[in-house]
């Protein structure tokens, strides 16, 4: 290497390094490359592609029977044209809020799986590391970056769902519709979100990335496949059918069956996108006859549906966090090396 | 030295039982190159750790620039450049974008660092892969790659863990003499770990000799070799044109040179052993005696032989050498 070009290295100023990097360009530098490399990954490229693909199947179809559900004057919920095309079904296929509670933990886990645990086995992780950067912003932009692409993702989605509508029936969409289907989009990038968190904490306490995808998958078919199964016959178990008298047993044992269904993330995903694109849903649990007097089967407002759905939503939250919060207190004090 | 700018200060480190780094007190003064040498598992790479505050230290301190790197570490990783032993990068990425992610990640404005990037680049031999993928790239390129990472930042100080494994040899020299080039130019401090003592012996200007979680030994190669080779620091072989008698004549004048404690003769070689270096004084007494001397050879104790000696001596590693021996030995004679 030759003595002639030194000056690459002095020319300016002595060596000082006279620039303080603070901790938020670092984060969006690091936010800026994730980002790059998930949209140059053809693993996000496939993951849009079944995503688009449900979406637009599920759009299809609800497309094809709008005016039947439209013109249903039994249905409260008939007005609302755009919500229907969110929900509504031939039954033949599922509607895309319930596609989403398959496809959202997907969706994280795939972006998450080998956050760190990758970059340690390629070496890059300790030369990171070796960068002013702070662990934890390491960690919270790798989540950073995918959401943001979950987000824009979801949105453009809805936006598109939206302009179709608009341009196939000609009706106008309502402003609590924009509310409900855009609090709806929040809620589903919080979901994703959860996953996400889920697996990036897989892949710190997971040296390898096939472990901690695995790990992760394994959690996702639990909750979706088997937790129910379970949770039935441990209640079923310990409270046997026979034991229940009265009426007032019977809402307290069924209320306590869904509580505890309840811990599946994915239920709370259902439950609140349930109310939310379903005006008319008024409760998630059981109702005596009581409750029920004197009600008239009619929409709710948007900010009770709200109201409603508030303990899902921070429930949610509260686990994304709790994942957040684990990750976090692995990766701060870990020895890395190469 | 009144300020170093590596100060390590009765550094510990524990894992479990096992104490692989051990009440280590080193000090590194500025535009020093520092050579760290020592058998594998000595505890190198764990001492690096600590001065980046990669990890911490059982008890001790890591002072860097005079800040404290296990509380300080952001601060310290600004100033300091390092390149690991086995350096990755982000295989989509070009070296370039590799680059000048780093500086990015470093405060260095984005075309800023372009710039940079180009510039080390070529510095280090590989400005017509700039925009090649790292994932083509073998490992002495990575290596250099490396270098050039760590010279992005414009550190004060770079510590290189094997920093020349994988390179071929005339890389090697190229890599020394840029490494050699920066702290004599710029003032950067290096500290390098390596187990190549030829590398270290080219660059380096004060050695420590590390094993078992302990500096065994530290100064200049000079001074090392002084204070092992004690008796017989120089060896000097003379020849001359005609071979001379088993019984040589003046074999007694000869030993009687001050300094002069042994030699050896074989036909026309004359191996003389003295300490200090007496070789004036020898050269002048076979000229004096009529002889015909065809080349004079001063054989100074390199690293080889002092790392040799050192562990002759101390037999640091005598267990695991037998274990090892002995299953060679049984391995052997299975066969």
């Amino acid at each position: 290497m030759p003595m002639k070009s030194l000056a690459a290295f002095s020319k300016g100023t002595s060596i000082k390094s006279e620039l303080a990097a603070d901790s938020t360009t670092t984060f969006r530098v690091v936010v800026d490359k994730e980002m790059t490399d998930h949209i140059r990954s053809w693993r996000l490229i496939l993951l849009l592609a079944l995503l688009a693909l449900t979406f637009f199947g599920a759009l299809y179809v609800s497309l094809n029977n709008i005016r039947s559900v439209v013109s249903n004057a039994q249905d409260p919920d008939s007005t609302f044209l755009y919500l229907k095309l969110l929900t509504s079904t031939d039954g033949a296929m599922p509607p895309f809020h319930v596609f989403l509670n398959f496809l959202g933990p997907l969706l994280g886990i795939a972006l998450g799986f080998d956050a760190i645990n990758s970059e340690q086995n390629n070496g890059t992780l300790i030369r990171l590391m070796a960068q002013p950067v702070y662990r934890d912003n390491l960690i919270l932009a790798k989540s950073a970056s995918a959401l943001i692409l979950v987000g824009t993702l979801f949105f453009t989605l809805v936006l598109l769902m939206i302009g179709a509508g608009l341009y196939i029936t000609g009706v106008l969409i309502e402003p609590v519709e924009v509310l409900r289907i855009f609090t709806f989009t929040v809620v589903a990038v919080v979901y994703v979100g959860f996953w996400l968190s889920l697996s990036i904490l897989f892949s710190i306490a997971f040296k390898q990335t096939a472990t901690s995808a695995l790990a992760a998958i394994g959690v996702w078919l639990f909750f979706t496949v088997f937790y129910q199964i379970v949770v039935n016959l441990a209640v079923a178990a310990f409270i046997p059918r026979q034991t229940i008298q009265t009426e007032a047993e019977m809402v307290g044992y069924n209320e306590m069956v869904l509580n505890i269904l309840r811990l599946a993330p994915s239920q709370l995903f259902s439950d609140a996108t349930t109310t939310l694109l379903m005006p008319s849903v008024r409760s998630l649990g059981p109702m005596t006859m009581e409750q029920m007097a004197g009600a008239i089967p009619s929409p709710l407002p948007f900010t009770e549906s709200l109201m409603v759905v508030c303990p899902q939503l921070s429930g949610l939250l509260a686990a994304t966090f709790l994942c957040f919060a684990y990750s976090y207190y692995l990766f701060m004090r870990r020895e890395i090396r190469s | 030295m009144e300020n170093p700018v590596i100060d390590l200060k009765g550094l510990t480190k524990c894992y479990g039982s096992l104490k692989a780094v051990d009440d280590l007190n080193l000090k590194v003064e500025k535009g020093e190159i520092f050579g760290l040498l020592g058998p594998n598992g000595a505890g190198k790479t764990t001492t690096i750790l600590m001065m980046l505050g990669l990890t911490e230290p059982t008890s001790g301190k890591a002072l860097v620039c005079g800040i404290d790197a296990t509380t300080n570490p952001i601060l310290v990783k600004r100033k300091v450049g390092y390149m690991p032993d086995s350096v990755g990068f982000y295989e989509n990425m070009t070296a370039l974008e590799n680059l000048v992610y780093t500086g990015k990640l470093n405060g260095v404005p984005g075309n800023e660092a372009h710039r940079r990037g180009l510039d080390l680049l070529d510095l280090v031999g590989l400005g017509d892969s700039a925009n090649k993928r790292t994932s083509v790239f073998s490992r002495g390129m990575k290596q250099r790659l490396g270098l050039a990472e760590v010279l992005i930042k414009r550190p004060e100080v770079i510590i290189l863990d094997e920093p020349t494994l994988g390179i071929d040899p005339a890389g090697v020299k190229e890599f020394l003499d840029l490494i050699r080039q920066l702290s004599r130019e710029q003032g950067l401090t290096v500290l390098l770990s390596s187990h190549h003592l030829h590398q270290v012996q080219m660059v380096c200007d004060r050695v420590g000799i590390f094993a078992a979680g302990k500096m065994q030994m530290e100064g200049n190669i000079h001074k090392l070799s002084q204070a092992l080779f004690a008796d017989d620091s120089y060896s000097v072989s003379i020849t001359v044109r005609e071979p001379l008698p088993a019984s040589w004549e003046h074999s007694d004048g000869l030993r009687n040179i001050r300094d002069v404690q042994g030699l050896r003769i074989t036909e026309n070689l004359v191996q003389i052993a003295c300490s200090p270096d007496a070789t004036p004084d020898i050269v002048r007494f076979f000229v004096a005696k009529g002889l015909d001397v065809m080349g004079v050879h001063k054989r100074e104790f390199g690293l080889d032989e002092i790392y040799q000696k050192y562990f002759d001596n101390h037999l640091i590693e005598h267990n695991a050498d037998e274990k090892s021996r002995s299953i060679f030995k049984r391995y052997i004679n299975k066969k």
